[in-house]
């Protein structure tokens, strides 16, 4: 653990911050191309219609249109970010499923011209009965959302691990408990854009997108666009913050790329605050029912769980989605025997999709709730069944996931002492609570053979370094904390490290910025091609220093002797003993990396180990509540964490506050409210997730970590935190007030509701 | 229909021909390439668009072209003075208080309006006057903090 390092582990500002400040950072609604044209789209009125007919010509003829598309000209292909699970096409076919989905786009010379154009576009639907609650569109006779699936029901998932039967037989008590998770908007705070441009001459696509996923992003436009790969160039500018709702393709991507190969010129769309609302992402609501068996002392023997996820109109990454929200129920728990049943249905609603947890905050939710529910029925403590629960790195675990490191019980009890939980826990005031939540996440996929990272780094004459890479900063920092992994390598300063990132023209192969993989895969990619490179510095410089290669070390900018820092020479002085030997110019180093597959898995198929290694974290809220207003204040929220080493610690404490605030929102406020389809409150104002006001104290507790297979230790950092802040914080509204909340948000009008009968109760 | 009008920003005016309904956030982005200052709502709810009208903090999406004219306007490119950065600037690069940077130009010219009327202001204070801009990657801790060591509240700190 003692291991010292220059650049990794400090606490250093985005290699890209000064450009965020200064208003030069470039996202791609500020592109601005010679002769650009604007797009718009016209969007469904309608929850479930047939399109009988899309009369455009009103449209085309308006002055400055420069054209029109619908559904119907576009090739037949369909797409989706899972292979399986295609099912959308980027302007409907025949058929609209939600308020919002995409009939036609335009393109003209100005914003305002094509918004005008929309208006001139004549759709004749005939209006199919709507269904808008998974548990209604799973019935027999329900509307058919898409044709093919039954019961509207596009993804199951059953495992069985052991003898959930057995387990719940040998159990002290066994509870059966049901949760709901609502609709959560991502909310970033760029709205999604495209802008595109062709080379007739080369028939390239160029597209400029806020994308998570570049390289699966050209995948999806040239499957669609039914062109090859290698005629699409992917380019992420700025991305101004994600959290998984940037994973998909969207109609503005496509729509940009055809009007851009049909017209010849750049072609830009920018969606609305209320078309982020409607029609790209949500976290999926999900039902879920718990059945858990435990010991007299809180032991978990088995689990059992029944989820019902609320697709909306489409598939988007439904089946990972599923397998997640199954196989994360066996971190940070040991849980011996599990048996998952989950239905992912289709609805006439808004898309769910990936958000920052992607299944896990749901079932996370559940079962955080539960454990303080059968806490109580055992006359337990909470903070005690979650260490004692705790998974251990090394032991044998059910679903195959091999844990290497692992801080859980650890993180328990850093929390609970930093919040005052054994002076505070059932000891407060009226109104006044503590409560504790606990999670583990994956530091991205290992299962698929798509799944890994390249970078190239590259040091020029005058010893300046240039990292490619394909890893897509969406905020995060992944490019700070890309160049800190090379500076710590090459032994030089973050400032003379250069990342270019996420061009797949010209970066190296990368599945993008999902599952929170990036500082592990893309991270060690870096790494390995900086030591490549660091070897044959060393290697020409051994002979001069009189010494071996392997007894070389680089650091400060200088290249010694261990043990003898006098006997050396500085990195650009190496670098030019390099050049005057002959060798080769410039000095690259190129890596491929991806996780052991040694246990290869999809987990729909077969378990194995689904990550290179696993975050773990606890978070602990002390909440005030007004039992006038029904209010809920969050005072504080403590976060312990073993995300294995920081890279940057400042970048991962940013995500832990980054995640309560979204917590908070999850447990407090935020919902899509939606009536027959219809989104309700697409807007900042009538959405309402945290400001300035509502955020409490935040403080960080590290359970440092040297984890093998990460980049100098390090682990996921920005998914995992989002799981336990709404549990933690629903659970310390019990504290405050006895009431037990199994639906989400707990909103005033709900806490206020509860206390009103308990009164009746009581009185 | 389109009319011309005088606008100073960062110091310098520019003519322009715009219509009489168009923003001045349209028309800072599209005719003038000022794209600092960033679209996020439309609708005066996210902050994102915050820019300075004679030292005051203005939500562009909400404000017409034509009103700005013969104010002094100061965008996000008009805040560091001569390659360097402004306090205010250094210090969220410094401290942290910023991830994707898409909000961060309106919350740095709203806290700059903040620190000219208040120049020490108390943490709530600042909680207080930031709660129109909106950030869905910070958590705003790091936020507020990097606007406190800017206005040299919190000691030697910074």
């Amino acid at each position: 653990m003692e291991k010292q390092f220059n650049v990794v582990g400090q606490r250093l500002p985005m290699v890209d911050a000064a450009a965020k400040v200064n208003g030069s950072a470039q996202f791609t609604d500020d592109l601005m191309l010679p002769g650009m044209l604007h797009g718009k789209v016209l969007r469904s009125p309608l929850a479930h219609a047939k399109i009988l007919n899309v009369e455009v010509s009103k449209a085309a003829r308006l002055p400055g249109v420069k054209g029109v598309v619908t559904g119907a000209e576009i090739p037949d292909r369909q797409y989706g970010i899972v292979p399986k699970a295609r099912d959308e096409y980027a302007l409907a076919k025949g058929k609209v499923r939600y308020i919002g989905d995409e009939v036609a786009a335009v393109c003209a010379i100005d914003r305002e011209i094509a918004e005008e154009a929309l208006d001139l576009i004549e759709v004749d639907y005939e209006e199919l009965p709507g269904v808008f609650d998974p548990l209604d569109a799973l019935k027999e006779g329900a509307p058919i959302i898409h044709e093919g699936v039954a019961n509207n029901t596009s993804f199951a998932i059953r495992k069985e691990f052991g003898d959930v039967e057995g387990a719940f037989a040998a159990s002290h008590l066994v509870s059966e408990d049901s949760f709901y998770s609502q609709p959560v908007n991502h909310a970033p705070l760029e709205p999604h854009s495209a802008v595109a441009q062709y080379d007739p001459i080369r028939g390239q696509v160029v597209l400029w997108s806020s994308t998570q996923i570049p390289f699966f992003l050209r995948r999806n436009l040239a499957a669609t666009l039914q062109i090859p790969e290698s005629r699409v160039r992917v380019i992420k500018p700025k991305v101004g913050g994600g959290f998984g709702q940037k994973i998909d393709m969207f109609a503005k991507d496509f729509c940009a790329a055809w009007f851009a190969m049909k017209l010849g010129k750049p072609v830009k769309f920018t969606y609305e605050r209320d078309e982020v609302f409607i029609a790209t992402r949500q976290r999926h609501p999900m039902y879920l029912t718990v059945k858990t068996g435990m010991t007299k002392d809180g032991k978990i023997l088995g689990q059992q769980f029944l989820s019902y996820a609320d697709g909306g109109a489409y598939n988007s990454t439904a089946p990972t989605m599923m397998a997640l929200s199954c196989f994360f129920l066996m971190v940070p728990y040991h849980v011996p025997n599990l048996l998952y049943e989950g239905y992912h249905v289709y609805t006439n609603k808004p898309v769910g999709g990936a958000m920052r947890g992607h299944g896990i905050p749901q079932a996370r939710f559940a079962v955080e709730r539960q454990l303080d529910l059968m806490a109580e029925r055992l006359n337990l403590d909470p903070a005690e069944i979650r260490w004692k629960n705790s998974i251990k790195a090394g032991e044998p675990h059910p679903g195959g996931f091999v844990i290497n490191t692992c801080g859980f019980a650890e993180s328990v009890k850093a929390a609970a002492e930093a919040i005052g939980w054994k002076e505070k826990r059932g000891k407060l005031p009226f109104g006044r609570g503590v409560g504790l939540g606990g999670a583990s996440f994956p530091s991205g996929v290992t299962n698929m053979s798509h799944i890994s990272s390249g970078a190239v780094v590259q040091v020029g004459q005058d010893a300046g370094v240039n990292v490619f890479t394909g890893a897509a900063d969406i905020g995060q920092g992944a490019e700070t904390v890309i160049a800190q992994i090379v500076a710590e390598v090459l032994g030089v300063k973050l400032d003379d490290v250069r990342v270019t990132a996420a061009d797949t023209g010209i970066t190296p192969l990368d599945p993008g910025t999902f599952g929170s993989g990036v500082t592990v895969r893309a991270g060690n990619a870096a790494r390995i091609a900086a030591e490549s490179v660091r070897k044959r510095l060393f290697e020409c410089v051994a002979d001069e220093l009189e010494a071996n290669p392997e007894d070389l070390v680089a650091k400060d900018g200088v290249i010694f002797v261990t043990g003898s820092p006098e006997v050396n020479i500085t990195f650009a002085k190496a670098l030019k003993a390099y050049q005057y030997k002959d060798l080769p110019m410039p000095l690259v180093g190129r890596a491929s990396w991806m996780a052991d597959t040694s246990e290869p898995t999809t987990l729909f198929n077969q378990p194995g180990n689904f990550s290179p290694n696993y975050s773990f974290m606890t978070q602990a809220a002390e909440v005030e509540v007004d039992t006038k207003t029904g209010k809920v204040k969050v005072i504080k929220m403590v976060t312990a964490h073993d995300c294995g080493r920081p890279i940057n610690p400042m970048l991962v404490e940013g995500q832990l506050e980054g995640s309560i605030a979204g917590g908070m929102g999850q447990a407090l406020y935020e919902n899509v409210i939606t009536e027959k389809g219809q989104v309700m409150n697409p807007s900042f104002l009538d959405y309402g997730f945290p400001t300035t006001l509502e955020v409490p104290e935040m403080e960080s507790i590290d359970i440092e970590t040297d984890d093998p297979v990460g980049p100098f230790g390090a682990k996921e950092a920005g998914e995992g935190t989002q799981l336990s802040p709404a549990p933690a914080i629903v659970n310390a509204i019990y504290d405050a007030i006895g009431v037990h909340f199994n639906e989400l948000p707990v909103t005033p009008e709900k806490i206020l509701k509860a206390l009103e009968e308990k009164k009746k109760q009581s009185a | 229909m389109k009319q011309a009008i005088a606008l100073t920003v960062n110091g310098d005016t520019y003519e322009v021909l715009i219509a009489p309904n168009q923003t001045l956030l349209e028309v800072l982005r599209d005719k003038l390439g000022l794209t600092g200052t960033k679209k996020g709502c439309d609708l005066g709810a996210c902050g994102a668009c915050t820019v300075l009208l004679d030292g005051e903090a203005y939500l562009s999406c909400l404000m017409l072209a034509v009103d700005a004219v013969g104010k002094e306007i100061v965008t996000i490119e008009g805040l560091s003075q001569g390659g360097e950065l402004h306090p205010l600037q250094k210090s969220f690069v410094e401290l942290g208080g910023l991830q994707c940077g898409f909000c961060t130009p309106g919350i740095i010219m709203t806290a700059k309006a903040v620190l000219e009327e208040e120049p020490q202001p108390t943490e709530e204070s600042v909680k207080k006057k930031m709660a129109g801009n909106l950030c869905r990657c910070t958590g705003y801790k790091k936020v507020v903090e990097s606007i406190m060591s800017a206005s040299g509240s919190m000691g030697g700190k910074q």
